[in-house]
């Protein structure tokens, strides 16, 4: 099947997803995804962060579709057309998505753990405004601890639905659900009865933004400040393929290991996240490589942007270029681009 | 003309046996004994029958989608969680004659093959489910529901499942889930209901009054119903009329009458309370957009609005508004047009289920700004700032509850734009109580 995407044309298998097929031509032109994840069955479609034009449904029937279609589950149909990074109602639509995610979110990113690795700041960075319009009251919640290990902020969720796909899916016995509707909907366990599974940990990875933490590494340190190592042991429940998060010598916390797009490649069970906390208990393998969703990786906020067509293209029309001595080689530098294949 | 309500004051037209004196159940029969699915089927597409819940798509149309695998169930839904604020005319049907809605489900089902069939009322509504569920009962004793339906080989069982009174749960896909007994939030479409419904099986959800209205298709033919009515806009639709009229109620009109007609005639709502004259209307439920007077009964074009699909949408939304779930809310020059939005806002704020970002945020944003306007404190650029979050929620949402919360607040921006401007310049007069606005020189007709 051919889609396709920002002007990029591929071959994909029959049942691809529009946001799988933009990840394969790279992270230039794939769409944000707050609420999908890949390893979770079901998720997706929610958070509208990843809504694109579809300028043409197929070959067959060339006609566009009327409404801006979520990239994460639509399956693609071939001859599809699709317009993301070049197509202004998306841009205008995805600030807007921005706005709204923020709008109840308390911004109290200097003291949330999740800051540096946040998919919400990363997100808001990339497609939002710098402004906000709201002068309205947040919607404010009390922390609540879910068990010994994990800490509920619901002031910070977006309700992506993803901890309580895997509390689904990879836990048993799950008493983990969304409450109450609208946005006075929260996350919750049945009767704040703790969560208290082998692998209830991973609902702390899979969350994008600080709403569930890691509390045997809350407040301990700041992510920019720590060196992500892979490193394994031999568990008996899970694959025991773990990161190391040191500060010093010291591990300071235990994650599963994640896919450039900030999703987990396994789920790794309580035991490995919480209580396996000195080297000696694992076999180093060497240093983790950053996916893009974290500030350690260098220049993280200043170079490599996406730069999409649309606004370059824009500015050159309504500003007039300043004559002077500065650098503008990155409005035409087409490297970011990736080499057609 | 009268169709669903013709019977309606016959004395105990609820007991089965009234019911079937006065040509009840006669559908069911010819249908069953005479007719097969498919002839059923076409009648209703000829008959162009439209979906009465609120978005008129064609309801025979809706049915041949129906995808039919070998060994798979289908089913019927019914849609009796009714809960668009103005709109009450399915409550009216199913309390005054349960059976009308009963047999109509036994035709339904019948076209479509299905073999259960669920009438998902909504949850406030206990006394309606328990009349729906006696008259249920005295359809099996009579053995129009059950096995081998008047022995012709066709089984049918009916159940009758009470929502939790949640809006959203009218939304088609929330309503399987609800009925599935999951909570209550909407699907992502594509796959639609009638490929992968309840259970995972093909399913067609109905409103009450387009399935109650298949039996009288079924009895005179689709060709009767389709010569009632103009145009594409056929049949019968059962209107709730309420507000600052002489005659609030449910009134059945034969598509195709004026507006003019509707509001001022005695037959229907009998015109304006005395001393008053009118200033707005919505006129298909809550969620549609809200017209001026001047805008109502007449077209762009000057000429007069029709009670049809087409003409109460001619304009576009820049004059136009939709025939929606036929839940007409007529007010006179003593509303406030921004109180009433909020209302309306914070309605939606109330009902958004709180799955996708834009519905969930949106709705609550809007309602803060808008309150923030009525109680005096708004500022100019929460006018603009309503139609740009309008904006951003509707189409982007995954059901139409965005689009819902989204036009009410649009629209009553788009034709009394200056009320809102006067709460911002005026906050003192503006939140005396009872305080409403004339705009100097209003036309507000009659």
């Amino acid at each position: 099947m051919k889609v396709t995407i920002d002007n990029i044309t591929l071959e994909v298998e029959p049942g691809t997803t529009i946001m799988q097929a933009a990840r394969m031509i790279g992270p230039e032109v794939a769409p944000p995804a707050m609420c999908y994840y890949e390893p979770l069955k079901g998720s997706g479609g929610k958070c509208r962060a990843c809504l694109v034009k579809v300028t043409a449904g197929s070959e067959k029937d060339p006609r566009p579709m009327p409404k801006l279609v979520p990239a994460c589950i639509t399956a693609v149909q071939d001859g599809m057309i699709v317009e993301n990074t070049v197509n202004e109602q998306v841009l205008e639509t995805r600030k807007g998505i921005v706005e709204f995610l923020l709008l109840n979110h308390p911004l109290d990113c200097p003291v949330c753990d999740q800051a540096g690795e946040c998919h919400l700041q990363d997100f808001s960075f990339e497609h939002g405004v710098s402004s906000t319009r709201t002068v309205e009251d947040r919607n404010t919640f009390e922390p609540v601890d879910l068990g010994d290990n994990i800490k509920l902020n619901m002031n910070r969720c977006i309700l992506c639905y993803r901890c309580v796909y895997t509390a689904d899916q990879i836990t048993d016995g799950r008493v983990h659900g969304v409450m109450h509707r609208g946005d006075h909907a929260e996350i919750s366990t049945y009767i704040e009865k703790a969560i208290d599974n082998d692998f209830s940990g991973n609902v702390i990875d899979v969350c994008p933004v600080g709403a569930l933490t890691d509390k045997t590494y809350r407040f301990k340190s700041r992510v920019w400040f720590s060196k992500p190592m892979d490193a394994h042991c031999s568990c008996d429940k899970c694959s025991g393929n773990v990161t190391l998060w040191y500060r010093g010598d010291e591990v300071i916390r235990v994650t599963g290991r994640k896919n450039e797009w900030g999703e987990l490649k396994e789920f790794i069970c309580n035991t490995c996240r919480f209580d396996r906390k000195k080297t000696s208990d694992w076999t180093i393998e060497g240093p983790t490589n950053v996916s893009r969703h974290s500030v350690i990786s260098a220049n993280k906020y200043g170079a490599g942007l996406i730069r999409p067509a649309f606004p370059i293209a824009q500015a050159a029309r309504d500003y007039k270029l300043i004559d002077d001595d500065r650098d503008r080689s990155f409005l035409t530098n087409q490297a970011s681009l990736p080499a057609k294949k | 003309m009268k169709i669903l309500t013709q019977h309606i004051d016959v004395p105990g037209i609820e007991t089965i046996d009234v019911f079937m004196k006065n040509g009840g159940y006669k559908a069911v029969e010819k249908a069953i004994k005479t007719m097969t699915p498919d002839e059923v089927t076409e009648e209703v597409k000829k008959s162009g029958l439209r979906g009465r819940g609120g978005a008129g798509f064609p309801v025979g149309m809706k049915w041949s989608f129906l995808a039919k695998p070998e060994g798979v169930p289908r089913y019927l839904v019914c849609n009796a969680d009714e809960s668009e604020p103005g709109t009450f005319k399915d409550h009216y049907l199913m309390w005054k004659t349960p059976h009308t809605l009963i047999e109509g489900m036994i035709v339904s089902s019948f076209a479509l093959g299905a073999n259960t069939s669920y009438i998902y009322v909504r949850g406030e509504l206990m006394y309606v489910i328990n009349i729906l569920e006696k008259a249920i009962q005295e359809a099996y004793d009579k053995g129009l529901l059950g096995k081998n339906i008047l022995g012709s080989g066709y089984d049918l069982d009916l159940f009758v499942q009470p929502g939790g009174g949640a809006y959203i749960c009218g939304e088609e896909t929330a309503l399987l889930e609800s009925l599935e007994g999951k909570r209550g939030n909407p699907r992502n479409k594509p796959p639609f209901p009638a490929v992968k419904g309840l259970w995972q099986s093909p399913t067609v959800v109905n409103n009450v009054e387009s399935i109650s209205a298949t039996s009288w298709i079924v009895n005179n033919g689709g060709d009767a119903y389709a010569a009632i009515g103009v145009g594409r806009s056929t049949g019968t639709k059962l209107i709730s009329a309420s507000g600052h009229i002489k005659k609030p109620g449910v009134y059945e009109i034969p598509l195709g009458i004026t507006v003019e007609e509707f509001i001022y005639s005695d037959a229907y709502c009998g015109g304006i309370r005395d001393g008053h004259k009118l200033k707005a209307v919505v006129a298909g439920g809550s969620s549609v957009p809200i017209l001026s007077a001047e805008n109502i009964l007449t077209t762009e074009a000057g000429e007069k609005r029709l009670m049809t699909y087409e003409s109460l949408s001619e304009g576009g939304f820049a004059t136009g508004t939709m025939l929606g779930s036929g839940g007409f809310i007529v007010m006179d020059e003593t509303t406030c047009i921004v109180h009433n939005t909020l209302t309306f806002a914070r309605f939606y704020h109330h009902e958004s289920c709180g799955q996708c970002s834009p519905c969930r945020e949106g709705t609550g944003w809007m309602d803060k700004v808008i309150k923030r306007i009525e109680t005096g404190k708004g500022r100019m650029e929460d006018i603009d700032l309503l139609v740009d979050v309008a904006k951003k929620i509707e189409g982007n949402t995954i059901c139409p509850l965005g689009d819902a919360a989204s036009w009410p607040v649009a629209a009553a921006i788009r034709h009394f734009r200056d009320e809102f401007e006067w709460h911002v310049t005026h906050p003192e007069e503006a939140t005396k109580p009872g305080a409403v606005y004339m705009r100097p020189g209003a036309s507000w007709t009659k």
